[in-house]
């Protein structure tokens, strides 16, 4: 906690209950523990000590979907599998959201043409968040992925009747409030 | 042995008409069999002391069928399907391959499955092994004692790998194309 000691004077710290709720969740996004194909690979990496995406908070995966508040879909569904993926989407409770990894979960992928059993993009079978394109994506982009899923989760907005507006990833790696449109 | 003599010792066991040809310039060279003589033939391949073809390396299928119309006139095949045996013998260290063609369809008639005996009784191997030949490629083995799809999900319409195969619209409430 070394850069937070020394800060403050011995005092009360007033802030929003939104921003305070806010940020105690984007910083335990609790992914499940499941991988479908090669882009789970990627995703252990990421979990593991070299990209370590416990630096997010997200690196308690969670073996159960009652425990899980992100699902990452990782490799390709396929239509056996199709009908899992939506029952562990419905048993997580809410908040929950959604990273489709890879060229697979996006689209289909390698497999748009030929592959028989695969379904042509997971946003079929559940609501998605954030895509992750690549075949695989690397850990980076992954994580690029969580810190989107972070942005949203900082938009939420509890107050009575407010309007929540969609953060936009900006090319600067940062993401912004979008522009509001007269019209 | 030589694949020409395990071909020699099988015809003179079983006849000409069962035993239907050789390949010899294949870089595998195989032995076709007829499709209803499989059965016997396999249990021969095993237990004779000569051949004792004890492992069954591998059990695939073929599909030979050239759907485009304007490619179809230059396909070097008539259309059939294939089950190809590859097989070692641990003892005597030799392989053979065997072949066995029929036709696409039973009697000609789309959607009867053709029918070959099976050999999962000679090589236990064979039973998975003929279980996928028949979730992909839709090939009845008769007498098999389980025979159900493999990797496709038990309602799965249609062999996947057959070449005329068409995708699936959608799949329980899954849109497909
Ligand atoms: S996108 Fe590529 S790496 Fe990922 S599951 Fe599909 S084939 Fe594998």
């Amino acid at each position: 906690m070394t850069w937070i000691e020394g800060r403050f004077e011995e005092n009360v710290v007033t802030t929003t209950l939104e921003q305070a709720m806010n940020w105690a969740k984007q910083s335990s996004i609790w992914p499940m523990t499941f991988g479908l194909a090669c882009c789970a690979i990627e995703m252990m990496a990421a979990g593991a000590s070299r990209f370590d995406i416990d630096r997010f908070g997200a690196g308690a995966f969670r073996a159960t979907p009652r425990q899980a508040d992100l699902m990452i879909v990782a490799g390709t569904v396929t239509y056996k599998m199709a009908s899992r993926v939506r029952r562990l989407y419905e048993q997580m409770p809410d908040p929950k959201y959604v990273i489709a990894m890879g060229a697979c979960t996006i689209g289909g992928g390698p497999y748009f043409k030929h592959g028989y059993h695969v379904v042509k993009g997971v946003d079929l079978v559940v609501p998605v968040d954030v895509y992750v394109p690549g075949c695989p994506p690397r850990p980076e982009a992954l994580l690029e992925g969580l810190m989107r899923i972070q942005d949203k989760i900082k938009s939420k907005r509890i107050g009575k009747g407010v309007r929540e507006l969609l953060p936009v990833p900006h090319h600067s790696g940062y993401a912004q409030s979008p522009e509001h449109i007269q019209g | 042995m030589t694949i020409q003599e395990i071909y020699q010792r099988l015809v003179d066991r079983f006849g000409a008409d069962k035993i239907t040809g050789i390949n010899e310039k294949a870089t595998d060279p195989w032995i076709e069999v007829a499709p209803a003589a499989i059965g016997e033939v396999a249990q021969f391949l095993k237990g004779d002391d000569q051949l004792a073809l004890d492992s069954l390396n591998n059990l695939s299928a073929t599909d030979f069928l050239e759907t485009d119309a304007k490619l179809a006139a230059k396909f070097p095949y008539q259309p059939h399907t294939e089950v190809v045996y590859h097989l070692y013998s641990f003892r005597r260290k030799h392989r053979a391959v065997i072949k066995v063609k029929f036709d696409r369809w039973k009697n000609n008639e789309a959607g009867q499955l053709p029918e070959v005996p099976t050999v999962s009784h000679v090589w236990g191997i064979a039973d998975w092994h003929e279980r996928e030949a028949y979730d992909m490629m839709g090939i009845h083995f008769v007498g098999h004692p389980n025979l159900v799809r493999i990797l496709c999900p038990d309602d799965w319409e249609g062999y996947p790998l057959r070449k005329d195969y068409e995708f699936p619209e959608e799949y329980h409430g899954v849109r497909g194309q």
